[in-house]
């Protein structure tokens, strides 16, 4: 039997007034293990652990019970207390006499009842108590950000600023994200390019920054502080080290394609840069383009390049690297308006998107800034903006709000009278929704003196009449319907997860929920943590998100992952679960149920009948596991257990209560 | 002697005896704002402190029942806030089998409850601690399952 010591807390007279401290630790004297039982003013004191500590050595006690407050409040300074005698912190049992009892109950006969059956609990707890031990793994410095759009920008700025090194890796050919197909911001109204580009060319120019763009992530191993990433280098045909940026070859291709970062309404090069201002800013080839590529005819761009940059024979590279943090910010995609047949969307060239529009805004976008719609390059007068199109409509499996598009489309009516003074903006909307700093204002401008005329109601249909386009919905406040002709109609499309996050999200082991939004580990607390360890989000990934709340969040990241690394190596919890192998059957019930993803099926040899064979056990990772306990339930054979509440531990305590 | 000078000794009012699990991170801080907050209750159910309400084991409840226990509470964070994620999901499921399996086996419902209290929920851990006495007062002792001792 385990030499235990028990020590009851008068809290001064908070516990002392309502329970007999004496009578309680008189009682005590007779529990089972128990060989010193005593009483004082102050447990938490210095006298008090003096005390406690002198009782460890002279009664050479395993473990003790202190009486007192609530572990909640004191159970760290307990342990400590026993650690400074050189007995095992977890040892250590701490029963809530005070707030669950002395402050609760004014009765002193039933508190001290009560007080005895809770000692009575800790020290049948304490006894099945085993010395518990916390393991270190090594972090290796350095994060890794998935996605270069604003918010990964800035997360990768703030981990560098913060001195780690980060690898930012984006699967398209330059960073920049959607806020570079952005003409203006709202609700400032300064160019996007203006305000994103000094920052993605920082980014580039950052000692502690690896900018890797076409590259993506094909598979990660390992865990907190060491994840092994296995990343995919795309091929570019295009030597960057002998590649001056010059253009020429871009200038001489032959073949044009529609551009994405247009929209589709304008039109690219096969080897190209996307943009202007793209970082980097050098061209790619586009394999599914190229003449010589596809059929190894032209080979102009070769003959062009005055450094011999262009390889044709260029491939795909994997590179396998170790990274501390992962950062995912891969934000979202713009709903697609096809499914919404009714708007002619996708048949009609004049009912277009918000990106579209912002494409048509600005200057050095397909109509060099100049309004002209996309059917006939006609200047459009009347223009019609449908908000909430893929965004709280049930019926397209889109019930969230999308967040951005009521002031987006504020910003594009007023943008629309700045450029064109006889144009005049109609929005159609649900509610409009404007909360952020100066949000609410500025929509009140747009309405005040950029005369937008905001029409609540849905819009059942829009079809064309001659060069026309009809409008047809109902003004629910009048309550009767109405009808505009258009010249130009923009639906002020939704916000989609990523239409391969699932994938991604699986490759790295974090959660997302019923839309592919990537799901953090708490919705108030922790809203950048995953449930993975080690892994952050930033920016839309999570959720629909305008530009403020993308930076805010990818700082928020930042601060997660440089914290993560400027730890010298981690301590892991050291109440976690662990599985008795003996005992496993290899079922995986807790594998499945862990929210952590701390458990693996592994493979164990043992002799069985004097012949070797092979078993399959649950093995938790030490390192991952957040002590939650649930797999010890989920396991049917009794094998898993949780470090510091076992089984037996609960179960002991239970006895304890019900025996009086 | 009263019953503090001998515990085994039965009280002379019967008091039901409640067995309380409670979460470290919600029920078990909302148990201690109510002290905090002076407010009293009775001192029927005591609280067995587990890491998320998902670590109760059925198999604890049932012990409690054989043991004498006369009601058994598991509470823990509201649907959506458990600190590890999903644990309370999985209590919740697991308390509607469980009732239903102990009612077949002739235990009043009311004597097994799951309750969902945050950490600032004092006052509604003192009335379902208050509440769930009376009920169980009123009910009268536990015979069903019970291992005589
Ligand atoms: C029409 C329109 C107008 C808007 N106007 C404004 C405005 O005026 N003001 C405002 O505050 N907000 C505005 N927004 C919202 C703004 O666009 C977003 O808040 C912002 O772009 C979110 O940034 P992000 O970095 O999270 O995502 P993104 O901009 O989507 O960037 C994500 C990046 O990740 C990369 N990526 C994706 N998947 C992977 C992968 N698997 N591997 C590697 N890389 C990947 C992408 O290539 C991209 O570069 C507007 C949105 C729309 C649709
Ligand atoms: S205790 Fe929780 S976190 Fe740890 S392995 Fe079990 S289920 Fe996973
Ligand atoms: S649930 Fe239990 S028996 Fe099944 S694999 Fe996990 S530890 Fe082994
Ligand atoms: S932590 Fe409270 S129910 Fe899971």
């Amino acid at each position: 039997m385990k030499r235990i010591g028990v020590f009851v807390c008068h809290c001064g007279s908070n516990i002392a007034n309502t329970v007999h401290c004496e009578k309680v630790a008189q009682v005590a004297k007779d529990f089972p293990g128990v060989v010193l039982s005593t009483d004082y003013k102050y447990m938490c004191s210095e006298p008090g652990q003096v005390m406690i500590q002198e009782a460890i050595r002279e009664h050479n006690l395993d473990g003790y019970v202190v009486a007192a407050c609530s572990p909640r409040m004191h159970e760290p300074t307990f342990r400590k207390c026993a650690a400074r005698a050189g007995m095992n912190p977890y040892m250590v049992e701490q029963v809530n006499i005070r707030e669950q009892c002395s402050w609760v109950h004014a009765d002193k006969e039933k508190g001290t009842e009560k007080s005895i059956d809770l000692l009575r609990m800790g020290v049948a707890k304490v006894v099945k108590n085993e010395p518990l031990y916390s393991t270190t793994i090594p972090v290796t410095k350095r994060s890794l950000v998935i996605g270069g759009g604003i918010a990964g920008i800035q997360a990768a700025l703030d981990i560098a600023n913060a001195g780690y090194p980060v690898t930012l890796l984006d699967r398209e050919h330059t960073i920049g994200g959607r806020m570079a197909q952005v003409d203006k911001t709202f609700p400032t109204l300064d160019c996007s390019a203006c305000i994103l580009t000094p920052k993605m060319v920082e980014a580039a120019q950052h000692p502690n920054i690896e900018l890797m763009t076409y590259a993506e992530v094909e598979a990660v191993d390992g865990f907190v502080g060491n994840f092994d990433v296995t990343i995919r280098k795309k091929a570019r045909y295009v030597d960057f080290d002998k590649c001056t940026g010059c253009g020429a070859c871009t200038e001489k291709c032959p073949k044009k394609v529609p551009s994405e970062f247009e929209m589709e309404l304008g039109v690219r090069k096969a080897i190209y840069t996307p943009f202007p201002q793209a970082v980097p800013n050098k061209p790619i080839i586009d394999a599914n383009h190229c003449r010589y590529l596809l059929d190894g005819k032209c080979g102009i761009c070769k003959k062009v390049c005055p450094t011999g940059a262009v390889d044709y024979e260029q491939k795909d590279e994997l590179i396998m690297e170790r990274f501390g943090a992962i950062v995912v910010a891969t934000g979202f995609e713009q709903f697609d308006i096809s499914a919404y047949e009714e708007y002619g969307a996708g048949k009609i060239p004049d009912v277009i998107t918000g990106l579209h529009l912002e494409r048509l805004m600005n200057a050095s976008g397909p109509t060099a800034g100049k309004i002209k719609r996309p059917s006939d390059g006609k200047v459009p007068e009347k223009i019609v903006f449908v908000k909430c199109v893929g965004s709280r409509d049930e019926a397209k499996g889109r019930p969230y709000c999308s967040k951005a598009c009521c002031m987006y489309v504020a910003k594009h009516a007023t943008l629309l009278k700045e450029k064109m003074p006889n144009s005049k903006s109609y929005i159609f909307y649900m509610d409009v929704r404007t909360p952020g700093k100066n949000y609410e204002e500025f929509y009140a401008r747009t309405q005040n003196e950029y005369d937008a005329q905001y029409i609540r109601g849905r819009v059942s249909k829009i079809f064309q009449v001659g060069d026309k386009l009809i409008v047809r919905g109902e003004d629910s406040l009048l309550g009767r319907p109405v009808e505009i002709e258009a010249d130009l109609v923009v639906l002020a499309a939704g916000m989609d997860p990523r239409s391969d996050a699932k994938d991604l999200a699986r490759t790295l082991g974090i959660s997302y929920d019923q839309h592919g939004w990537f799901t953090e580990a708490h919705p108030k607390l922790q809203p950048v943590e995953t449930h993975t360890a080690g892994i952050y989000l930033a920016g839309a990934c999570q959720g629909p998100k305008d530009i403020p709340d993308s930076v805010a969040q990818a700082s928020a990241a930042a601060v997660k992952a440089a914290g993560l690394l400027s730890k010298p190596e981690l301590t892991s919890e050291a109440m976690t679960a662990l599985c008795d192998e003996a005992i496993c059957s290899g079922c995986g019930l807790c594998q499945s149920i862990c929210p952590y993803k701390s458990i693996e099926i592994k493979s164990v040899n043992e002799r069985y009948h004097g012949q070797m064979r092979q078993r399959r056990v649950s093995n938790v990772n030490q390192g991952l596991c957040q002590g939650c306990g649930a797999c010890t339930v989920a396991c049917p054979s009794g094998a898993m257990n949780l470090k510091g509440f076992t089984n037996d531990q609960i179960l002991a305590e239970v006895d304890a209560l019900c025996q009086r | 002697m009263s019953a503090v000078d001998n515990p085994k000794q039965p009280a002379k009012e019967w008091e039901p005896n409640i067995v309380g699990f409670a979460c470290n991170w919600c029920t078990y801080a909302g148990a201690d704002l109510a002290g905090l907050s002076r407010m009293q209750y009775p001192p029927n159910v005591k609280l067995v402190r587990v890491p998320c309400s998902g670590r109760t084991n059925p198999q604890f409840v049932l012990r409690a029942f054989q043991k004498g226990a006369d009601a058994v509470l598991v509470a823990g964070c509201h649907p959506g806030d458990c600190h590890y994620a999903t644990g309370n999901y999985f209590t919740r499921r697991r308390y509607l089998l469980m009732q239903r399996m102990l009612e077949f086996m002739g235990i009043d419902p009311r004597r097994f409850q799951a309750r969902w209290i945050s950490g600032s929920e004092a006052p509604k851990f003192r009335d379902v601690v208050t509440q769930m006495t009376e009920e169980i007062k009123a009910l009268g002792p536990n015979r069903k399952l019970r291992e005589e001792i």
